[in-house]
């Protein structure tokens, strides 16, 4: 391996990264679906040759792909050693969750980079599809108990040989979505992003040379392993468990557990999640590749300047055990690892918190509430309307947490209400902060939402929910206190309903002038209710935060002294 | 004789005052410190320091920070909203963003305090369908609140008020009746875009300048008129545009980037009137480096930004990408052994070690410093008598030489190779990744560091030229000067094409038109010529992000006549295969919104009134050890004011003035041009 110096790295490292943001934002400026446009729930990046791990990856795609996206590469370097049949100028694509992780909406194509005859790198791309086939539009089927049931499965094939398209697949894959064209848009884009990124490389690689390239990835991977390693040297010794529960898997009530032993040891670290609930029937399952990246996606909210390679791994163990709804096998269903994740996402943090409480925040509302509501028009058009809903963040050392964010495995806006209304025969009743959905601390959490959403359309609609933290509430740290519960209710002739799963419903059907009411967690406090200062408490009454009695129950009545 | 026009820039040390004598065809620069609270007295200072009769000046125009400062410090009125049931909290509930991808922290207060946003029953519908009529003793009682709370200014949200303005207009009719004051602002008014945060964020942020802004630029020409002033006063807008003082009284979030944006206009000017018309900008700061993109003489707009997380403002403005890469911005080594520059700054104070004022990090600037290329005997900005090159060296030895074992100057070159290349970084953004090809475009560095950093972006970006202007520390002050009258206009139509109302969106095109031709009736300048320009954000139905449309549209006697649906589909076809390469079989074509913008061409000056007399001096005042690359090399220094047109100086050579240092490296030259400009090139062979 040649050298490089430090200076040079400092610029190419700048010069890569530029390279994935700006596959990144070809995407989503050619993407025809909301969700990649608007929601950024894509990614893209530079991979190892020969091991297919992560080399450089875009700041501006969805964070959990950070730490996934190398086993979709892995996959593709498998499938062609087996084949041997890897040629320049060939883009493989697939979206089967169990090999590539994460959920089958999510497409991914990955493309060997050649140098002067010789592979040198792969790029790869992907994005999540608006429809992929399976029972329900937009394929979050919270009654689903096969992946059959949740889309159509893809294993990686290639879809481009030696630059020759291969028209069968793409007329596989439109024949099998309920939204041809916008496929057709998102795969233009993604194959187009694939191409900027060949060109880029070209450039850098005409301007520096392959050798310094070459070395400066090597030297990338590293430093970030230096990185990691001394961010853990300056933690304490020790081992820390914590544990959480999903309400249930959408099949059978029982709740599901997530448990974590996090062990710190010099510059090494092991996350051991054994003594997790096993495999279920419902889709909250997920595979093991989404296991090691959420690992991945926890770690670099705790130490946020960790670059996206994988030498943060190396001195990183993480013990996943067989036959756990983590690890689960081929053909058990994952369309909802969001929640799952969620919630491995909260145990680190709880876990870390009893390490470093200065270093993590409070957990997050933990659900991403994937609410459909869907119907026909009187002109026999169908529509679906398809969005998540945010909650509260976690309160910090530093401040209260934020009101109203995006989940921490995404940075995704949320539609306008307008740009809803606009689209779909609803009207939003309600759409504000949840007052007392936070929890109490030092640094209380940050406030869920209200939204209250009235049917328009004459024929009516159906709604179904993919929702979690109905029964187990977001965990303050440090002392703080735990958040509201999710709470979703729905309108009937009779009066207001809840599911009887809690969080999670399918086939609730709504008349004109019915709505669906989604109130959901703010986030856990940091720090003691007791050590909050009596004016900031005062304040969140006079806005109407906290009412009067959470406030008392919560803070005690010494806030009335005081003046907001 | 009134024939004086003044530009005034007021920036956070200086004012920039430029005068232009139309009569004797001569120019004046001046600058003035700043003075704090309250701007006008340095303002006033610096017009009288020029100009001592001020019934001799025709026009102000006045680049202001009053508002963006006003943003960032949070220190706008008290302000009220009253809004649609159920809705109070979407202000603070914004895109359900967050202000950092990673680490989950941080949290947001919006300007308008929770118990300041109060709901009224009313209700419009997608639409335009009034489904609840505004309750009108609601929005008094709502008023009186509010102004029991001590309310100074007060906007109204509603829904959907984009698709029908009936229940907003009937709510800022009943409001205005009761209202203490006239700063009372509408969503309707301000912004009739769908898109409910950005149309509030806009209107509210509106209302919270309304108070500060109007007041400041009323001082300001109370105090110009008691002066004797009798010509016009206008103010620079974030699209490059000026506009008429009431009017920014009225929508003084309109002034959010107008500093900045009066130095992009002119740059450009200062560009094709020496034949470039492709340039890149590069302002550098104490804290940033802000890039701006002009292709063939027009300057980029972006419809919107945030100047702070969640405050966001969606009007046109000039693009200015923005990167944390400026003269105070520390250079550290990470844990891993990488060197980084920023994001952190030592601003201007206390600034960079060499400054003297307490900050121990090294920065950029201190790297320039320890580098010969900064005088640290003769500082520019007159502030300081010597900057303090030993703590510079040290600075750098100790957080960037020791961790890397590199002996000072290599560490400071260092600094300069990362910094540079960050720089090169933010004009590929705006150059490579929007399909501009670099090497077709200019670089023109201004504000005070710039011109230290040409060199290196001509090498890192492959920019064949970079072009100085003779005042790169007045630009945004003489960009006023030069700026045209510009209103815009949007208008939601959500319509597919084939099922558009032609008539209806011929009136809003007219009434577009006439509204701005009425603002600039009002303006006393006189304009060379006046445009209409309209254009619509287009998609396919399914499609997430619209292109703009620009339309052909003929106006005779004032009166627009509205594209037809044809000519409509034609212009989306030509427009969107300019942007995505082919269009998609059977897709169907919507109008999201209409832009209209209304323009008055104000008279250009010559810029060879700035140009040097014909002597001056060209051999060098000094000489000085400046390190390039990996040698000290003796170099010239040489009065840069004093160098007649046409001086080619050889580098490497330093070229000096009072606010600006310009740099030649070895291997390029200087030469002076017939504007006093500086055009930095390779150099001519020899042979």
């Amino acid at each position: 391996m040649s050298d490089i110096d430090p200076i040079t790295l400092s610029v190419l490292a700048g010069r890569m990264e530029q390279i994935a943001d700006e596959m990144d934002a070809t995407l989503f400026r050619a993407a025809f679906n909301p969700i990649i446009a608007e929601a950024h729930d894509a990614s893209h990046g530079l991979y190892h040759a020969t091991s297919g791990d992560t080399l450089v990856q875009g700041k501006s795609g969805l964070p959990i792909f950070v730490g996934v996206m190398s086993f979709a590469v892995k996959a593709v370097i498998e499938k062609a050693a087996r084949d041997g049949d890897l040629e320049d100028g060939d883009i493989y694509i697939f979206n089967d969750a169990h090999i590539g992780g994460t959920h089958l909406s999510d497409m991914r194509l990955v493309r060997p980079y050649y140098r002067d005859g010789e592979l040198f790198c792969y790029l790869a791309s992907v994005g999540h599809w608006h429809d992929v086939g399976g029972a329900v539009p937009g394929n979050y089927n919270p009654a689903a108990t096969d992946v059959f049931q949740e889309a159509f499965n893809l294993p990686p094939v290639k879809l481009v040989r030696k630059g020759e398209i291969n028209q069968d697949i793409i007329d596989i894959l439109l024949r099998n979505t309920r939204l041809p064209q916008s496929a057709q848009g998102d795969l233009n884009g993604q194959l187009g992003a694939l191409d900027l990124g060949v060109k880029r490389m070209d450039e850098l690689l005409d301007e520096y040379g392959s050798d310094t390239i070459t070395a400066a990835l090597n030297a990338l991977g590293h430093r970030a392993e230096a990185l990691m390693r001394s961010e853990l040297t300056d933690l304490p010794d020790g081992r820390w468990e914590a544990e959480d529960f999903l309400d249930n898997d959408g099949i059978s009530d029982t709740p599901l557990k997530i448990k974590i032993a996090l062990e710190i040891k010099g510059d090494e670290m092991t996350l051991d999640f054994t003594g997790s609930s096993p495999q279920c029937a419902g889709p909250v399952n997920i595979a093991l590749p989404t296991t090691v990246a959420t690992a991945y996606v926890a770690i670099k909210h705790v130490f946020p300047a960790l670059p996206a390679n994988a030498g943060v791994m190396r001195p990183i163990n993480v013990i996943v055990p067989e036959g756990s709804l983590l690890a689960a096998e081929f053909p058990a269903p994952t369309g909802g690892y969001t929640e799952t994740i969620l919630r491995m996402i909260d145990v680190v943090f709880s876990a870390f918190a009893q390490a470093a409480p200065d270093r993590v925040v409070a957990n997050a509302y933990g659900t991403i509430n994937a609410l459909s509501i869907a119907g026909k028009r009187r002109n026999g058009q169908p529509w679906v309307m398809f969005s998540f809903y945010g909650g509260g963040h976690g309160g910090s050392i530093e401040t209260d947490g934020l009101n109203h964010g995006n989940a921490p495995i995404s940075t995704a806006t949320i539609p306008p209400m307008e740009i809803l209304e606009a689209a779909y025969p609803v009207m939003f009743r309600t759409w504000a902060l949840r007052p007392d959905s936070a929890g109490a601390g030092a640094h209380r959490g940050g406030l869920g939402a209200v939204y209250e959403i009235e049917v328009l359309e004459e024929n009516g609609a159906e709604a179904f929910l993919f929702g979690e933290r109905g029964r187990f509430a977001p965990k303050g740290i440090a002392g703080g206190d735990n958040a509201a519960l999710n709470l979703f209710r729905y309108e009937q002739d009779d009066g207001w309903h809840s599911p009887p799963l809690a969080s999670k419903m399918r086939g609730i059907t709504l008349k004109a002038g019915q709505a669906v009411r989604l109130e959901t967690p703010g986030g856990g406090g940091y720090g003691a209710s007791s050590e909050r200062a009596p004016g900031a408490v005062a304040r969140d009454v006079a806005r109407g935060l906290v009412s009067e009695a959470e406030a008392d129950a919560a803070y005690g009545p010494k806030w009335r002294e005081t003046t907001a | 004789m009134t024939s004086r026009m003044i530009g005034v820039d007021v920036g956070g040390t200086f004012t920039d005052v430029f005068v232009l004598n139309e009569a004797e065809g001569t120019a004046s620069v001046a600058k003035v410190p700043t003075t704090r609270p309250d701007q006008s007295g340095g303002f006033l200072d610096g017009i009288r320091g020029e100009v001592q009769d001020l019934s001799e000046i025709a026009v102000v125009v006045h680049g202001t920070t009053a508002g963006t400062n006003a943003l960032l410090e949070r220190k706008g009125a008290k302000t009220g909203v009253i809004c649609t049931e159920g809705l109070r909290d979407v202000l603070e509930m914004r895109r359900r963003d967050r202000p950092r991808t990673w680490g989950l922290r941080g949290d947001f207060e919006p300007v308008v305090d929770r118990r300041n946003r109060l709901e009224v029953p009313e209700r419009t519908l997608a639409d335009g369908t009034i489904r609840t009529p505004v309750d009108l003793d609601a929005v008094r009682a709502a008023a009186k609140a509010l102004q029991a709370q001590g309310c100074e200014a007060v906007a109204i949200l509603f829904a959907n008020s984009y698709a029908n303005t009936t229940n907003e207009d009937a709510a800022v009719t009943a409001l205005r009746e009761v209202w203490h004051n006239e700063h009372v602002s509408a969503s309707s008014e301000i912004l009739p875009e769908i898109r409910e945060f950005e149309r509030f964020s806009t209107t509210a942020l509106n209302a919270y300048l309304q108070p500060e802004v109007s007041g400041y630029l009323g001082r300001l020409e109370n105090a110009l008129k008691a002066g004797g002033f009798d010509g016009e006063f206008m103010i620079v807008q974030s699209n490059g545009g000026v506009m008429a003082v009431d009017t920014a009284c009225r929508l003084p979030v309109r002034t959010a980037l107008s500093g900045p944006a009066a130095g992009v206009i002119a740059a450009g000017y200062i560009a094709s009137s020496a034949g470039f018309e492709n340039i890149i900008t590069g302002d550098m700061g104490g804290t940033s480096f802000d890039v701006s993109l002009i292709a063939e003489g027009q300057s980029m707009l972006s419809p919107q930004t945030s100047i702070d997380f969640g405050m966001v403002v969606r009007n046109p403005m000039i693009e200015i990408t923005t990167i944390g890469a400026g003269g105070g911005s520390i250079a550290w080594v990470d844990k891993g052994g990488l060197l980084n520059i920023g994001p952190e700054s030592a601003g201007s104070n206390p600034g960079p070690v060499a400054y003297g004022l307490g900050n121990t990090r090294p920065t950029v600037t201190d790297a320039n410093v320890v580098l010969g290329r900064i005088d640290p005997d003769n500082p520019i900005g007159g502030k300081l008598e010597r900057l303090d090159f030993e703590a510079a060296g040290k600075a750098i030895d100790e957080h960037v030489g020791g961790p890397l074992g590199l002996s000072t100057v290599e560490a400071a070159e260092a600094i300069l190779r990362v910094a540079n290349s960050r720089m090169a970084g933010a004009i590929r953004l705006v150059s490579v990744e929007r399909g501009f090809d670099p090497k077709r475009f200019a670089f023109m560095p201004f504000g005070g560091g710039g011109a230290l950093h040409a060199g290196a972006m001509l090498a890192e970006v492959g920019i064949a030229r970079a072009i100085v202007p003779r005042f790169p520390g007045v630009t945004s002050a003489m960009g006023c000067v030069i700026a045209d009258m510009r209103q815009d206009f949007v208008q939601t139509i959500n319509s597919l094409v084939g099922q558009l109302d032609e008539a209806a969106l011929g009136d809003f095109m007219q009434d577009h038109a006439e509204q701005g031709m009425a603002l600039l009736d009002a303006a006393r300048t006189n304009f060379e010529s006046r445009e209409l320009s309209f254009e619509l954000d287009m998609a396919y139905i399914g499609q997430t992000h619209t292109v703009s449309v620009p339309l052909n549209v003929k106006t005779q006697g004032g009166k627009v006549t509205p594209p037809t649906r044809a000519e409509i589909e034609e212009a989306f076809d030509t427009a969107y295969r300019a942007t995505f390469g082919r269009l998609l079989q059977n897709g169907v074509r919507r109008i999201l919104n209409l832009r209209s913008a209304v323009t008055g061409k104000r008279p250009k000056f010559d810029l060879s009134a700035l140009a040097p007399s014909g002597d001056g001096v060209s051999e060098p005042i000094a000489r000085r050890r400046v390190h390039f690359a990996d040698s000290w090399h003796d170099t010239a220094i040489y009065d840069r004011l004093a160098l007649p047109v046409g001086t080619v100086i050889k580098g490497p050579a330093i070229l000096t003035q009072p606010d600006t240092t310009v740099l030649i490296e070895p291997n390029l030259q200087g030469r002076v041009d017939r504007f006093g400009n500086t055009i930095i090139e390779p150099m001519e062979d020899a042979s």
